[in-house]
Order: C-alpha cells, then sequence, then structure tokens
C-alpha cells in the first residue's frame, strides 16, 4: 500500500496493519525526519526552518507502488506499506514512512532498505528548503544514486 | 468564448495535442508550470520536441537539453531523450528527484 499526504502519519497505526498480516515473523519499519540541520556543499550546516515538497501527482503513487512490487518481487514479504508526506513540513517533522512485513527478519529488513533507497532517486518527489538567509530547491546526491548499485 | 467553451472547442477539433509539465526548479526557472501544442510534422521524439521548444526561446529553454539537470517523463513514466512521440502524450520535465 502506497499514499502521498499532506498530513501527519501514526507509527503505531502503520504498525498495526503490518501486524495483522497472517504468519508475519518480523517488521521492520522505518521513518524518515526533516532534518534541523542541512549541510551546505558539506562544509558549512545552517539551520532548515522548512521544508516544501512538491511532487508529480499520478506518477508519484506509480513509482512508489512499482518501487512497491520490484520488493514484493524481490523478496519473501507478506506486506509493505509506504507513506510519503509532501507541501510544508517542518524541522523535525515526519516526512516517509516505510515498513515491510515478512516471515523471518532478513527479507523484511532487505525490503525496507531497497524501497526507501529507491523512492529518494526514483519517484517524483523534489524538495525545497527555507533557511534563515536562504531558499533552495535540495540538490540531488551521487550517494542516493550510488546507493541503488548495492541491488 | 469562456474558459470551458476554449476546452470544448478543442475536444471537437480533434487535434492530438501534447501535454507539457514543468516541475520544482525548471518550473520556477520557466515560470510555467503546464502548457499544451500541437505536435509539429517534423517533431517525433522527446529531442526534437525540446529543440522545438528551445528554438521558440532559446535563452529561457537551453536547459532542458542538458541530461544531467533534466529529466524527463513521458504518460508519466521516465523516458530517454529519443523516446518517439504521437502527438497525445503528457511530458513531463524536472530536476533529478529528491525525495525521502
Amino acid at each position: 500500500m502506497v499514499i502521498v499526504q499532506t498530513e501527519d502519519f501514526n507509527i503505531q497505526t502503520e504498525y498495526d496493519a503490518l501486524r495483522s498480516k497472517t504468519d508475519g515473523g518480523a517488521i521492520v519499519t522505518f521513518t524518515g525526519l526533516v532534518r534541523e540541520l542541512y549541510d551546505l556543499a558539506g562544509t558549512n550546516s545552517e539551520a532548515v526552518q522548512s521544508l516544501y515538497l512538491e511532487h508529480y501527482p499520478g506518477m508519484t503513487e506509480k513509482c512508489l507502488q512499482d518501487i512497491a512490487d520490484q520488493a514484493a518481487n524481490r523478496w519473501n514479504i507478506l506486506g509493505s506499506r509506504v507513506i510519503h508526506r509532501v507541501g510544508e513540513l517542518k524541522a523535525g517533522d515526519q516526512i516517509v514512512f516505510v515498513g515491510a512485513v515478512s516471515a523471518h527478519r532478513a527479507d523484511a529488513f532487505a525490503a525496507a532498505q531497497f524501497i526507501m533507497d529507491y523512492l529518494k532517486s526514483q519517484a517524483p518527489f523534489w524538495k525545497k528548503q527555507t533557511t534563515s538567509t536562504s531558499t533552495d530547491w535540495v540538490e540531488s546526491k551521487q550517494s542516493d544514486t550510488e546507493s541503488l548499485k548495492r541491488w | 468564448m469562456g474558459k470551458a467553451g476554449i476546452t470544448n472547442a478543442l475536444r471537437n477539433s480533434n487535434v492530438a495535442m501534447i501535454t507539457i509539465h514543468y516541475f520544482a526548479s525548471i518550473r520556477e526557472l520557466l515560470d510555467q508550470s503546464q502548457q499544451q501544442l500541437e505536435l509539429p510534422t517534423h517533431v517525433s521524439t522527446v529531442n526534437e520536441l525540446i529543440q522545438h521548444l528551445v528554438d521558440s526561446e532559446p535563452k529561457k529553454l537551453q536547459i532542458l537539453t542538458d541530461p544531467s539537470k533534466v529529466l524527463i517523463a513521458v504518460d508519466q513514466t521516465v523516458a530517454d531523450r529519443n523516446h518517439v512521440l504521437s502527438g497525445d502524450e503528457e511530458v513531463a520535465f524536472f530536476p533529478p528527484m529528491t525525495g525521502g
């Protein structure tokens, strides 16, 4: 199940949904937060006041579903849940949730990590951050593309 | 003619139109989020569509020719620049994605 929404999400609700799967023996969940400090060009850090997330309605959901389907094909999981927020967020806010349930832990760990790695650079989201001095689109990181190679 | 009238006129004319979306920094740079156009007869690929757009506003749209700065989706699927267009697709231009 994939959801793109402006509202916050509740970890317990998501965990309970994963736990309801019959024969589940392992649940892995990941939550991404808006970082309070953002590294500028690797040297300076500036306090982030807010983060705006733009996306491509329609394509975003298709991409996330495709990534979740790929994970389900590669690992023996019983289900996954992906929530990505869009719109205006503040430092410290929850931004993304990925959860996977499987019979044994290795599959859930791998599937959750795979989904996270892929959605960072393969789903149409764009972050724009505002600090006390500037508002800038966040540049994509080489390391995010690199991290796909391990899969 | 009101907005609805124009839309109906387009629908009735049976002319296939390409819908173009621009996102994030590209949208801001061009100061435009969407446009529609009838595919000229000499345009049959994404690359040729980009060249057609650049020809209309060389300075502003030059960035579209840089594959490291602008990615492309056709009908909501990431596509390469040789992708063949039939004339009624939804084409999107956007910077590398930064989700998560």
